[in-house]
Formats: C-alpha cells, structure tokens, sequence
C-alpha cells in the first residue's frame, strides 16, 4: 500500500509522561515519526502536539485510534486543510557570504536575517516542510556552518 | 478524614467492594501491609512469587467479573509482575496493580530497588500513575478502578513512592469520575446498527465470530439469544470458549490455527461475519489474503482501534456487546425468517460429520484429549477449567465441554506459561462453589510451581492435571512438522518426583498411567480437597489437530499428520 505523508495534531493533557506516551506508542507499533513538535497552550491544562508521519491509510487511521485510547489524549486532528509552517535557522561565516544576498534568499521564504556577530550571522525562514527543504538546498551554496530546523506546527484552515 | 497514604490505598480497595488482594510485600511497599495488617475488611494472599499474585488476581477478575487487586513492591517485586500485567493486557482483564517506589527524592538516583515502573509498564497497561503528592492520591486510585473496568477493560498500575504512603493528609474518595479525555462509547451507532441488520436479513451464510469481549460484557445471554432466534451458526474464540454452550445446536466450534474443520470452513465460506468483540488475531485469522473472502464484515467492539486494524470492515459498530446485541434483537427479532439459513447450518453440519474434531484414542497408551474428555464427563459443568499454555491448552478449548462462560481462565493473548496454577488460585478464591482444575504440560506447571505452597498454605484445593508427555510438546509438533523432527531442546525426560514435589509443599500426588487411574485419581483429590498433582502419562508424541499452519490460509488444514 502507498504510504502517505500526514500531519496530526494531538491535544493533551498538559501532565508528567505524556511525550513519553505518544513517542513510546509510535516507538512499540514501529510508526514513523518525521518531525514532532510540542507546546503547552496559553491559558490551559493542555499541550498541542504536532506530529509528521507516514504510512498507508492503514496505519494512518491506526495511529489515529491509538493515540485516541491514550487516557490523556483530548483531541486528535488528521489535517486535510491546513496551514502548516515550519522554521529553520542557518547559522553562516561572514566570511563566506554576502549579508544582502542571505537576506533577499531568506526573505524569499518568509524569513531574513535574525542576528548578525563578529564572525557569522544567522538567519531565519519560517515555511511550508517543502519549501524550507528548498530553503536549505539554496543555503547550500554558502557553507552553512549550522542548521537546526524546528519541526512542523499546522493549524486546520 | 486525615489519614496516611498508606490507609488511603486499603480504604480505597475497601471502597471498590474488593474481597481479596494478592501480593507479595517488601521494602518500598511496608507502609502499605502494615495498615492491611491493621484490617480485616479484604482479606490477603500471599502468593511466593509476585508475578503469581497477577495471575491470580487476573483470573479472580476472569471469574468474578470484578476489578482483580494486586500488590508488589519497588525494583524486582515491579519487574516480576510485569509478565502479569501483559497478559491481563492482552486478554483486556480489569485488574489494579499497586507497587511500591522508592521516595520521590531518591527517584532518578539509581536508588536501592528503583526501576522506573511506570516507563516500562506502560506499554503492557491501559493506563499508568507514578504518585507525586499525596493530594492526587484518592482521584488517581479512585480513576484507576475506574479505567480498569470500564471501556475496554485492562490492567492499571499504580506507583505510590514510600514516602507518599507515609504522608498525612485528606482523604475524600471521590464519588465519581470525570476524565474529560476518556470517554468510552458504549451505546453503538443506530443508524449502523440498522445497516447491520438489513445486511444479516440479506445475507445467505451469516456467522457469529464470538470473542471475547463477549465475555467481558456479560453478554452470553444476548449472544445466545441472537443466533437463536435468528438461526444464525456462531463459532467462539478461545477466549469465548462457554458462550454458546457446547450442548448448543447453533455452536459450530472453535476456529483457528488448531480450530475445528467446520468452524474454519464456516470462516472461509461465509458471506456475512457478525464479529462480537472479537479482534481477528493472527491465530484465528491464518493468511489474511485468503481469510473471509466472500464475507462482508460486521465488526461491533467497544475499542474503535480494534476495528479495521486486521481487516477492512463493512459495518463498523463502536460499543458495548451487550447493547449492542440487544438493540439488534430488538430490531431483527420480527423480521428474521431462521429457515433462511437452513441450507447453510445443514452444509456447516456436513463439514463436521465429514471432519469431526476427533482423535484416536488407544488402550496402550493415555491419549491426552482422553483426559480431557473424561474431566468433561467427569466433572462437566461443576468445574472452573484454567489452563497453562501449549498443547494441553488447545486440547482443553478442543475437547472441554464448556457450558457457560467464566468457566474457562486461560491466557490467550500473551500465551504466559505458568499462568494456570496462580490462575487456578484465582478462579478458586471467586468462586469457591467449583472444582477448580488447572489443566498443565510437565513445561508451564514448572513455571509456577511455588504456588503449591501458596495453595496449601491458604487451603485452597485446586487440582493439577498435569497432561505429561517428557517434552515441551507443542514446539515438539512444530519440530516434527517444520523442523524435521531435530527435537532442539524440547526433551523433559528428565523430570522431578512429581508426586513428592507436590507433597513437599503440602499437597497430594497421583502418579497415573492407566485410565482406571486417572478415575481413581480425579475422584480422590476431588474428595481430598486439597492442592493436588495428578501426574498423566500421555502418549509422548501426540499432535494438536487440525493445523492450519503458521500463514497458511483457514481451509487448508492439517486434518492428519503422517510419518514420513
């Protein structure tokens, strides 16, 4: 079967062992975990999680249902229409780069230079998974000297 | 009321109605037994091993139809009751485990028996509480019972640290439970229910895929009364073995990798599977290509995750099997014409004339479905039957005529060996009223076999038939089918003086070799009523037919296995 690309959401009780639960249920029924990101939400006892995964709709609607028999778990979102954004930061020797030409790539994906040393900068993009994969390839051509991307946050349209 | 958190967990267990709890103290857990030491509302058993105290306590749950209690200590005494708690998980057995931890302070120093519980439980639970402060105590025990029980049942584990159950403070047990993120859906859909009903009223060739959830909803009555006045054939799974009642006309058999022809055949052929809390395990299944073919599938469980992880699924019904079946009596009761199906129950009883669950039975030799007959004739429906795992396990839930559910405790999910002589304990300590026999292999009884003093200690009777064939029997039938008889380490010739083993720790032994024996045998530990061995002597190299083979599809089956 053909394994799909999907972003859930999973709201949760913002409580002890609850990542442990969700990654500790990806982990025993050997469902993959792209990228997973994790906050609490302001003014709640709940924590939004966002997790990449693939899989065939099988496994899809399994890691659904599962995550639902989570006693912790409120609310699991299978996102269909949704914004979905994700950041990285490129950290450059100034050496190796012009400042106006990071800043007019960066901007091309929503970003731009974020602080700037003696040495190096870093900058900041903040997009679509695939369009900061584009991100980084471009950056490529400047001798990243560190990348760390972010994970996926999305929220239904 | 003030009170330590060590009172707050005995008045808890009072609270939930508990009778018994099974356990094993030490260390991390001393606050506790002391105050059970101070009561006297439940009683305790000490089991000798802490994984034992599970197993009972998950067969008292099997029987009773109540929430089971057990209570370990920290480190080692958490890590034996491991085994217990996923065995309980897999058959979804309602079951509260409460282990000791060392303090909250020591926690995350490699401290003295420190494991970290609730990591390594948590997989093989439903769901988990490590205690942080004493205020939490009476919700989380109180939700704990709760989450037991309800929904799909399942064992929780509650983790208290030593210097929790030594605080002070208010207890107020809560009356209710309101876990906003767990709700269970009991009711079923009606709209699905009625789709349900029109595709059975189509159908040509329904059946009944009975499993255990059955069981566990208490829902023997409704089942029965569904295929009856529907006429519907049911096979039942190995965890529903009872439901129907053997002597039921409208009982098929058991299908499966060791099920009957027709039960099988039923499986392969049939254009309509009404499954009751039935989850299509690998071993009922076979190759999942090849399985149900030409059926349709009504799959009603009360966990949504169980639906359309197997196979895909027609009619999804999320709920309570018992409800749920009633709400389909409801509307199927006037409508049904039972001689619809008539040509189909009448090929269903062909294909057992044809390949009736049979074995050849022998006046040399003991065969070991003979014993289990003669218990069936012997003590029939007077009997709790708990088993171990391997070949006496699938000749018991062959040959066994089970007539009512509960009756038969067997570990069907994980396949624990040495489950069955805690279990027996279990089954005895709820129901008090049968013979409690624990059908075993010379293998599993060795499993547990410290248990005889938990037994004798506490005068509960329950009889040992110990089906002994000198061999791990049922990876001997692998070895002689798939692996070319090299017997790797399966041989048990060499074996302990079963009746002074047994007498050792205060029972009885009977050593039997004929079947005037065995009678003779069975009647006298029945009469003895005491924890007893009766050590069978069975024909060493017999086989648990038919077979489907590990991946093979339902209807080729091994009927017979001849020597090459």
């Amino acid at each position: 079967m053909q394994k799909v690309r999907r972003v859930i959401s999973v709201i949760v009780q913002n409580e002890a062992q609850v990542l442990a639960r969700v990654s500790g249920l990806f982990a025993g029924r050997g469902y993959n975990i792209d990228s997973l990101t994790v906050a609490s939400i302001p003014n709640s006892h709940m924590s939004h999680m966002t997790i990449v995964t693939r899989g065939s709709a099988r496994v899809i609607e399994q890691i659904i249902k599962q995550l639902h028999k989570l006693i912790p778990v409120y609310k699991v979102i299978e996102h269909d229409s949704m914004v979905e954004k994700e950041m990285v930061l490129i950290k450059f020797a100034l050496k190796d780069i012009n400042i106006a030409d990071i800043q007019a790539l960066f901007e091309a994906y929503n970003g731009g230079v974020v602080n700037a040393g003696e040495n190096m900068i870093i900058a900041m993009a903040a997009d679509e998974s695939k369009r900061i994969d584009h991100c980084i390839e471009a950056a490529q051509n400047y001798n990243p000297i560190e990348i760390v991307r972010s994970g996926v946050v999305a929220m239904e349209r | 009321m003030k009170m330590s958190g060590a009172q707050m967990v005995c008045e808890a267990i009072i609270k939930e109605g508990c009778k018994y709890v099974f356990g094993y103290p030490g260390g991390a857990i001393m606050n506790v037994y002391d105050e059970i030491y101070k009561q006297d509302s439940f009683k305790h058993i000490l089991t000798r091993h802490e994984q034992a105290a599970v197993h009972a306590a998950d067969a008292y749950a099997r029987v009773s139809g109540e929430v089971g209690v057990a209570m370990v200590t920290s480190g080692p005494g958490f890590t034996n009751a491991v085994t217990g708690l996923a065995t309980a998980y897999m058959d979804s057995i309602p079951l509260v485990v409460i282990s000791g931890q060392i303090p909250i302070s020591l926690i995350g120093t490699d401290g003295f028996q420190e494991v970290d519980a609730v990591g390594i439980s948590r997989s093989c639970t439903k769901h988990n509480y490590l205690v942080r402060d004493i205020k939490d105590l009476p919700r989380i025990l109180k939700e704990a019972f709760y989450i037991a029980r309800s929904g799909r049942p399942g064992p929780v584990l509650v983790d208290i640290p030593k210097d929790i159950t030594s605080q002070e403070d208010e207890f107020n047990y809560p009356d209710s439970v309101d876990i906003p993120t767990y709700k269970p859906s009991y009711k079923g859909n009606n709209r699905q229910i009625k789709k349900a009903v029109d595709a059975i009223l189509q159908a040509k060739k329904p059946l009944l895929y009975i499993g255990g959830g059955t069981v566990l909803s208490n829902a023997y009555k409704e089942v029965r009364e569904l295929a009856k006045i529907c006429g519907i054939p049911a096979v039942e799974t190995l965890m529903a073995r009872g439901v129907m009642g053997h002597d039921n006309e409208l009982l098929v058999g058991m299908p499966g990798m060791h099920g009957s022809y027709a039960s099988n055949m039923a499986m392969s052929e049939s254009d309509l599977i009404i499954s009751l809390g039935a989850r299509f395990d690998d071993r009922v299944t076979g190759k999942l290509s090849e399985f149900a073919k030409y059926a349709d599938i009504i799959h009603i469980d009360i966990d949504p995750a169980n639906i359309g992880k197997i196979v895909d699924v027609d009619y999804p019904i999320v709920g309570d099997i018992k409800i749920v079946t009633q709400k389909l009596i409801e509307q199927i009761k006037d409508k049904v014409k039972p001689q619809r199906y008539e040509v189909w129950r009448s090929i269903l009883k062909r294909y057992d004339e044809i390949h009736p669950l049979t074995f050849e039975d022998s006046n040399e030799v003991i065969k070991p479905q003979w014993v289990i007959k003669r218990l069936g004739e012997i003590v029939g429906d007077k009997a709790t039957i708990t088993s171990d795992v391997g070949q006496h396990q699938m000749w018991a839930a062959q040959f066994y005529p089970f007539s009512r559910p509960r009756q038969w405790v067997n570990s069907g999910g994980l396949g624990t060996m040495g489950y069955g002589l805690p279990a027996a304990i279990g089954a005895k300590t709820a129901d008090s009223s049968k013979i409690v026999i624990n059908v075993t292999g010379d293998g599993s009884i060795l499993m547990n076999v410290q248990e005889l003093v938990t037994a004798a200690e506490y005068d509960i009777p329950v009889i040992n038939v110990i089906l002994n064939n000198h061999f791990l029997g049922m990876v001997r039938q692998w070895q002689t089918f798939f692996y070319e008889k090299r017997y790797s380490e399966t041989d048990l010739s060499y074996q302990p003086d079963w009746k002074k083993l047994v007498e050792a720790c205060g029972g009885i032994g009977y050593n039997v070799t004929t079947k005037d024996e065995f009678d003779k045998a069975l009647n006298d530990a029945i009469e003895k009523k005491k924890v007893t061995f009766i050590n069978v002597a069975v024909d060493r190299f017999e086989n648990v037919l038919p077979m489907v083979p590990a991946g093979g599809a339902l209807y080729n089956m091994m009927l017979e296995y001849k020597e090459r």
